[in-house]
């Protein structure tokens, strides 16, 4: 029972992890119909930069890590705003060009950060809290997974609100269903891009320092590896749907968790598979509209 | 009488297939002009390669400037309002969302869009996927006429109506007429007699008639060669 | 038109004789200073040149998915990675059975072609039920599942992280060490033959037609009866077996193979080469191949070099990681030079062309 438990929540904990990648890449694929394969990159980048700053300010403090995370989701944000001003928008409405230009950025990055960082994940240190566990029904649930949870939870909300009740968010919402009607109503759907690539490069980035939190090491692959299960997750949610997207990470990771531990470490044989079968009964993800 | 938009060999492609030929057309600067002919001659292309919406070539030129260049949102921020076919309107959007996602100006008629519409004011917060075709379209004119506009092209606005809404959609068109010039595509002759003063007809992605909308829709030969209908 | 009747012949010609010097390097020795490690006839140069022509067919292989059908596949490794490791451990497994070395590598070679067969018709099979990004992250995953297993050692028999290698006992002794080199070294060169024949075969076949016609206008070939999905899962298939091929070449070139052959990175590297080369074009694929190849090579010798480390670190970090400089290659060609090298080709050729009409 216990072990059940330990298993869900930290599921939870991984799925909220995966809920920062595929939260940006569904809105930006939502709107622009951009699979963000520099996407890893903007979440390595934001691990290592955060780390760098937040060891400075004050390694394995609250203080610090508050500093990671801030730089994080900065780091992140312009980042994505780099690549969508200078390469997406060029190519604008040539879908299979700015995939390509975004798997070459995703390279090279990657490359570049090896050459800065090395290749070898660098062991960062916890806050002592952190590295603690509190029982739940006889499970002991390592501290950082509430961290990850809580996180997750505020940028999902945040997110859902800035859709809700801002201009912006209107805009974004009603180009994600019909992006040249929105156009066609006079209004210059690119600021749009824009916005939503900083807000995905700003979980990203968050996510790259939480990242270091939950595996305890930042490394310029990081982001890469979490990537794949982002775009699974992506998918199985449907893309373009937030929500979707939510539902799926904490399904997919919970699936893995309980697949490692039960199924003899079939973790990420089962998702892969998981993703294989729903597009196959369901093409268009858990909660997509139909093409 | 002057053209208030002027187009000059527009060509279009989608999907690799020509849509639009070689279409040259003039739209007066006062009342409306109905594009007319048989299904899938290219009418609602016409309009899209206006605004920009699919690719195009030729001369656009509004009030004597050239717009062939410019995106879609340029176009329509100079004040050429789109009512297309199908209304497209935001469905997970609620009325009042589509409404101010459509607003460009500060001071927006709300006044003329209750009056023309007092259903909308009461479906404000239903959304707009979950309403009958009728008050879809009826959103999707109000989107256009909460601005003020130089310019309406509206592309089928009565298709797979109630003749009591075509009804109410002609006069809400006629009502729109008296302040803006429009282009107006419709299959509905009726329609085009009461509000229509010019016609121009495609076939094949060309333009195979221009005239005064009465004269054309009086010759029954004519009607029918291009039409294949009885006026 | 004469030109053309022209063109019908010099092509085949030039690509004889190109082939023929190809078979000849081994024997020749010719230095390209600064593109090439050493003379022809070094085993070095011969090994780097049998790689650029395994990539150059696996390269060939994808064009025929994502060139000729359009379609944006990122699983293509998995096949590749099917070649290599079907035929290392086929090998392995007939050992007991003591074949003559020539014969157990025959039937390990069809043995495996088989398999690749059964997996690329398999999974083709599933993932052309959907199309667009949808059909990508499905071959992405179907690539990532084989890169889980054999990263897993399962089985037994994929040796994980280290990978597998060729057991030297079922492998004639020709193909075996520095000093045949020389043989490898043709058979790559045959295998990209081989692919190269295979994928003209394939375009200018009934199907390749509809595959590329699908591609334009699904809708179309829809009108006149046909079915894409066929015509897909046919070049879909072909396009894996070929690729198996190339992994089989690659398996006894290296004598073994790692899981980073099967890896997502692997099919986007394949991607770069593709669009290096210029999307749609045969030799494009080809000369992105070996251009990669060499280039990936001289940039890791030019990373490790002097000159390189006495840099300061804002150019040293980033002249030292080829794969940044290949990455930013491959963003600029994307922005500036759609078409790729054969694309320039292209453009220089029918400019000239166009001032000899005026």
């Amino acid at each position: 029972m216990s072990t059940l438990v330990l298993l869900l929540i930290t599921g939870v904990g991984l799925g909220a992890l995966y809920f920062l990648v595929a939260s940006g890449l569904s809105l930006i694929y939502g709107l622009m119909h951009v699979l963000n394969f520099a996407h890893g990159a903007f979440l390595s980048l934001g691990g290592l930069l955060g780390w760098e700053v937040g060891r400075r300010v004050g390694d394995g403090t609250w203080g610090g890590l508050l500093v990671s995370m801030l730089v994080g989701m900065l780091v992140g944000a312009l980042f994505a705003i780099v690549t969508e001003l200078v390469f997406i928008r060029r190519l604008y409405n040539r879908h299979i060009e700015q995939v390509l230009v975004t798997v070459g950025i995703g390279l090279a990055a990657v490359a570049l950060f090896e050459g800065i960082w090395g290749s070898d994940p660098i062991i960062t240190t916890k806050v002592p809290w952190l590295r603690q566990t509190t029982e739940v029904v006889g499970a002991r649930v390592p501290n950082h997974i509430w961290l990850l949870i809580g996180v997750a939870v505020v940028v999902l909300l945040a997110i859902v609100l800035f859709l809700r009740f801002t201009r912006f968010g209107l805009v974004i919402r009603a180009g994600v269903e019909n992006r040249t009607m929105v156009t066609a109503l006079g209004i210059d759907v690119r600021t749009a891009f824009t916005i939503v690539f900083a807000i995905g490069g700003a979980a990203a980035g968050l996510g790259g320092v939480l990242a270091s939190v939950y595996y305890g090491n930042v490394s310029a692959h990081q982001g890469t590896s979490l990537l794949i299960y982002a775009f699974i997750v992506t998918v199985i949610g449907g893309l373009g749907s937030l929500t979707g997207a939510a539902i799926a990470s904490v399904l997919i990771a919970v699936l893995q968790q309980l697949a490692n531990f039960y199924l003899g470490g079939t973790g990420d044989l089962i998702i892969v598979l998981a993703l294989a079968a729903v597009l196959l009964v369901r093409p268009s993800g858990l909660l997509g509209r139909a093409a | 009488m002057s053209a208030l938009l002027h187009v000059e060999g527009l060509r279009a492609r989608v999907g690799g297939q020509q849509v639009v030929e070689d279409v040259s057309l003039d739209v007066a600067d006062t009342g409306v002009t109905a594009l007319l002919g048989r299904n899938g001659v290219g009418k609602s292309s016409t309009i899209k390669a206006i605004l920009g919406i699919i690719e195009r070539d030729g001369t656009v030129e509004f009030d004597g400037r050239p717009i062939d260049r410019l995106r879609t949102d340029r176009i329509v921020r100079q004040g050429v309002a789109y009512v297309p076919e199908d209304r497209e309107v935001f469905a997970s959007l609620t009325v009042e969302e589509n409404l101010t996602l459509a607003t460009r100006q500060a001071a927006p008629n709300r006044g003329l869009v209750d009056e023309l519409f007092p259903e909308l004011r009461e479906r404000a917060r239903q959304r707009a996927g979950t309403l009958s075709g009728g008050q879809q379209q009826m959103v999707s004119l109000a989107r256009a006429l909460l601005n003020d506009n130089r310019l309406l092209l509206v592309d089928e606005p009565t298709k797979g109506l109630s003749p009591r809404l075509v009804g109410e959609v002609t006069r809400v068109l006629r009502t729109a007429a008296e302040q803006t010039p429009m282009l107006l595509v419709e299959q509905n002759l009726q329609v085009v007699r009461e509000i229509a003063q010019d016609v121009v007809v495609l076939s094949g992605g060309r333009v195979v008639h221009r005239g005064a909308a009465l004269e054309f829709l009086d010759d029954q030969d004519l009607v029918h060669r291009h039409l294949g209908v009885a006026a | 038109m004469s030109r053309l009747t022209g063109n019908r012949f010099v092509v085949p010609v030039l690509g004889v004789l190109l082939v023929v010097f190809a078979a000849l390097l081994p024997r020749l020795d010719l230095s390209v200073p600064g593109v090439l490690p050493g003379a022809t006839y070094t085993p070095g140069t011969l090994q780097i040149l049998a790689y650029g022509f395994l990539i150059a067919a696996l390269a060939l292989s994808y064009h025929l998915i994502f060139g000729l059908a359009g379609m944006l596949s990122f699983g293509h490794a998995l096949f590749f990675g099917a070649g290599a490791y079907g035929l290392a451990i086929v090998l392995r497994r007939l050992l007991p059975a003591e074949l003559p070395a020539g014969v157990a590598l025959l039937i390990a070679v069809l043995v495996t072609l088989v398999v690749a067969f059964v997996i690329a018709s398999a999974v083709g099979a599933l993932a052309l039920r959907v199309t667009g990004i949808s059909f990508a992250m499905v071959t992405l995953a179907f690539a990532q599942a084989m890169n889980v297993l054999v990263r897993r050692n399962t089985g037994g028999q994929t040796g994980g992280e280290e990978g597998v290698s060729v057991t030297s006992a079922m492998v004639p002794d020709v193909l075996i060490g520095v000093r045949n080199s020389a043989n490898l070294y043709w058979i790559a060169l045959a295998i990209l033959v081989l692919v190269y024949l295979a994928t003209v075969w394939i375009e200018s076949s009934r199907v390749g037609h509809v595959a590329a016609a699908a591609r334009e206008n699904e809708l179309r070939v829809r009108v006149l009866g046909l079915r894409p999905y066929t015509v897909r899962l046919f070049v879909f298939t072909a396009a894996g077996v070929l690729a198996a091929v190339a992994g089989m070449g690659m398996v006894l070139l290296q004598s073994g193979t790692t899981p980073r052959v099967t890896s997502a990175d692997f099919t986007l590297t394949l991607l770069v080469i593709v669009v290096l080369g210029g999307v749609g074009y045969r030799w494009g694929a080809i000369v992105g191949g070996l251009v990669y190849t060499l280039l990936d090579k001289r940039l890791s010798d030019l990373a490790s070099s002097d000159l390189i480390a006495s840099l300061p670190a804002v150019l040293r970090i980033p002249l030292s990681e080829p794969i940044f400089i290949l990455g930013s290659i491959f963003v600029l060609i994307v922005m500036f030079l759609p078409g790729g090298i054969a694309g320039i080709a292209h453009r220089v050729r029918s400019g000239g062309e166009s001032s000899h009409a005026h």
